[in-house]
């Protein structure tokens, strides 16, 4: 086998070395490709060499055509960005530093009026957040583990086929979906627990989608190193599996959060707005920040609305920004260490 | 701490597909035995089952017996997850747990199956790395992550991780394909320690490799792809490797074929 090697070498070129002959005699299993024999591309070595030495054919025109195309669209995407970022923030930004914005709420204050702050807003927002992740978290990532970790068969594709339907639904289907039942048949008045609810319905199937990437680019090998050692699958699953794909569950979450936390549809029709403090979330109006900006929008013609319209957007945008830190953090902490 | 396998009469399936055919064989305690064979033949296949981690994978089934000493592995009560205790494991790629440190990742075995006793872990982490000789190189820093270690130590923390837990049985599958030699050589001399506790079953692609490390051999084939893998014979490796029973052991050791 290897004088055949040889032979074929010392036709092609005279530098390569006979180093892989000595070892195919003691490695029968492991025979390394011959690159001797055709060089890469199966041109001759002169045609190569020439093109290395040359390389302004096409590919160089490819090269800068796509590269125009790449910072094309890179510019699309970030133009449009930092011009809302702008507007938000120089409309904004002056209300974020009056010294009644985080502590006041809008009591008896009027479009034309100053003063006042989004404190209300802030705290419903975050209040409604809180509670719809708190029920739909748990949710999503069991319905996840089920998925990738145990599902089989007729079962988990309908559960997949609805969750790809959920996600599909627009906001304000499942706002009346939560008004047929909570209040329509129920009777039970309009709440921010309500709205809450359909918020739900936004949120599962994302963090479902992302928690099921997440747990799918979990090495099986990890897994079957655990049953290896006796591990029990639903140990494994939660101390290895979703142990692995923490950060990227925590980064799903925030996606799910940062969705919801400015939906207006399911509030329009299940939490009106309330220009007080309100900390009960099963009776009566429930303000929040994406109503109040529906609010001053209504009255846009005072000065004043308008700008409390950018202040409560900036600061929704800040809230979620905010957030997206504090998960980074949980995240980094809790991700794999090399 | 080292138990005999019987095996009687085996197949294995993935599904409909029959992988494996009427696979008889002991394997003897406190011995290394050495599987071989070409590519797709069945062996890893075969050694999954020795520790019931070949029906982790969907529609994987055996027909046949596996008797550790006197219990039946594949009795209707018995617990795969018992059975994986008793007959652990190393894999071909170096897997330690990502999210653990090195001391984390010995002790995971025990802790994830409720050992929470600091004392007791403390000495069965350190017993375990040095039985794996690993020890030194890594006792100034266990708290640093499994994952940082070189590819052969990474390996050997594997094989740490796997011995924690005090199995009867150690199977290796293709512990080396992916190291280097000087990485492979250190693996080899700790099998060569590990015997004298532990039965030992390890696939290799590397006849030398089963030479050097292995008491008894057993050479697996296939007669054409598609059909199921078998084992052609099973002898101390002397045998094997300078007077084998069969034509085909004899083609495939002198690199006939394969």
């Amino acid at each position: 086998m290897s004088t055949l090697t040889r032979e074929g070498r010392a036709a092609g070129e005279s530098r390569a070395q006979p180093r892989s002959g000595d070892r195919l005699s003691d490695q029968h299993d492991q025979q390394p490709p011959d690159e001797g024999a055709t060089p890469p591309g199966g041109r001759p070595d002169d045609a190569a060499l020439e093109e290395m030495g040359n390389p302004h054919h096409g590919r160089a025109v490819k090269d800068a055509a796509a590269r125009v195309v790449m910072w094309g669209a890179f510019g699309a995407v970030i133009v449009p960005l930092v011009w809302i970022l702008y507007t938000v923030v120089s409309h904004g930004v002056n209300l974020l530093l009056s010294s009644t914005w985080w502590t006041n709420n809008q009591r008896n204050i009027n479009s034309g009026d100053t003063g006042g702050g989004a404190r209300h807003a802030i705290e419903g927002t975050l209040m409604m957040a809180g509670v719809t992740a708190v029920i739909a978290v748990p949710i999503g990532i069991l319905t996840a583990v089920y998925l990738v970790e145990y599902g089989r068969g007729p079962l988990a594709r309908a559960i997949s086929f609805t969750v790809d339907i959920l996600s599909g639904i627009p906001s304000i289907v499942a706002a009346l979906f939560v008004y047929a039942v909570w209040v329509t048949t129920f009777g039970i008045e309009r709440s921010g627990f309500a709205a809450a609810l359909s918020l739900v319905l936004l949120m599962i199937p994302v963090i479902v989608r992302s928690t099921e990437a997440m747990l799918l680019l979990v090495p099986n090998e990890l897994r079957e190193a655990a049953y290896a050692l006796g591990v029990p699958k639903w140990v494994t699953v939660v101390k290895v599996v979703l142990r692995t794909a923490f950060s990227g569950i925590v980064t799903g979450v925030l996606l799910g959060l940062a969705r919801i936390m400015g939906e207006t549809a399911p509030l329009l029709i299940l939490a009106p707005y309330t220009k007080n403090f309100q900390r009960d979330l099963l009776h009566g109006n429930f303000p929040t920040l994406p109503m109040m900006i529906n609010q001053d929008r209504g009255d846009i013609g005072f000065a004043t609305a308008a700008e409390r319209m950018w202040g409560a957007a900036l600061t929704l945008i800040l809230l979620v920004l905010l957030l997206n830190v504090i998960g980074r953090v949980i995240a980094r902490a809790g991700s794999a260490k090399t | 701490m080292a138990k005999r396998i019987d095996v009687t009469d085996l197949n294995v399936y993935y599904g409909a597909f029959k992988a494996v055919e009427g696979v008889t064989m002991t394997i003897e305690p406190r011995s290394v035995t050495a599987f071989i064979g070409p590519s797709g033949c069945g062996k890893s296949t075969f050694l999954r089952t020795l520790n019931r981690m070949h029906e982790v994978i969907a529609g994987g089934r055996v027909e046949g017996k596996v008797m550790l000493d006197d219990q039946d592995l594949y009795a209707p009560r018995m617990d795969p997850v018992a059975v994986r205790r008793t007959v652990g494991m190393v894999f071909q790629r170096p897997n330690p747990f990502p999210t653990m440190s090195i001391y984390d990742n010995v002790a995971a075995g025990l802790r994830l199956n409720g050992v929470k006793n600091k004392k007791t872990l403390d000495g069965i982490v350190e017993s375990s790395l040095q039985g794996a000789n690993l020890w030194a190189e890594v006792k100034d820093r266990l708290n640093k992550p499994g994952a940082g270690l070189s590819g052969g130590q990474q390996q050997r923390l594997c094989i740490a991780r796997a011995i924690a837990v005090q199995p009867q049985v150690l199977l290796m599958d293709e512990p080396c394909s992916a190291l280097d030699p000087i990485s492979t050589l250190a693996i080899e001399d700790l099998v060569g320690e590990l015997k004298n506790e532990f039965t030992i079953v390890i696939v290799t692609h590397n006849m030398q490799q089963a030479a050097r490390v292995s008491d008894r051999t057993a050479f697996f084939n296939l007669r054409a792809t598609g059909e199921p893998g078998r084992l052609v014979e099973i002898a101390d490796t002397t045998k094997i490797f300078n007077n084998p029973s069969e034509q085909a052991t004899e083609d495939y050791i002198s690199g006939r074929f394969g």
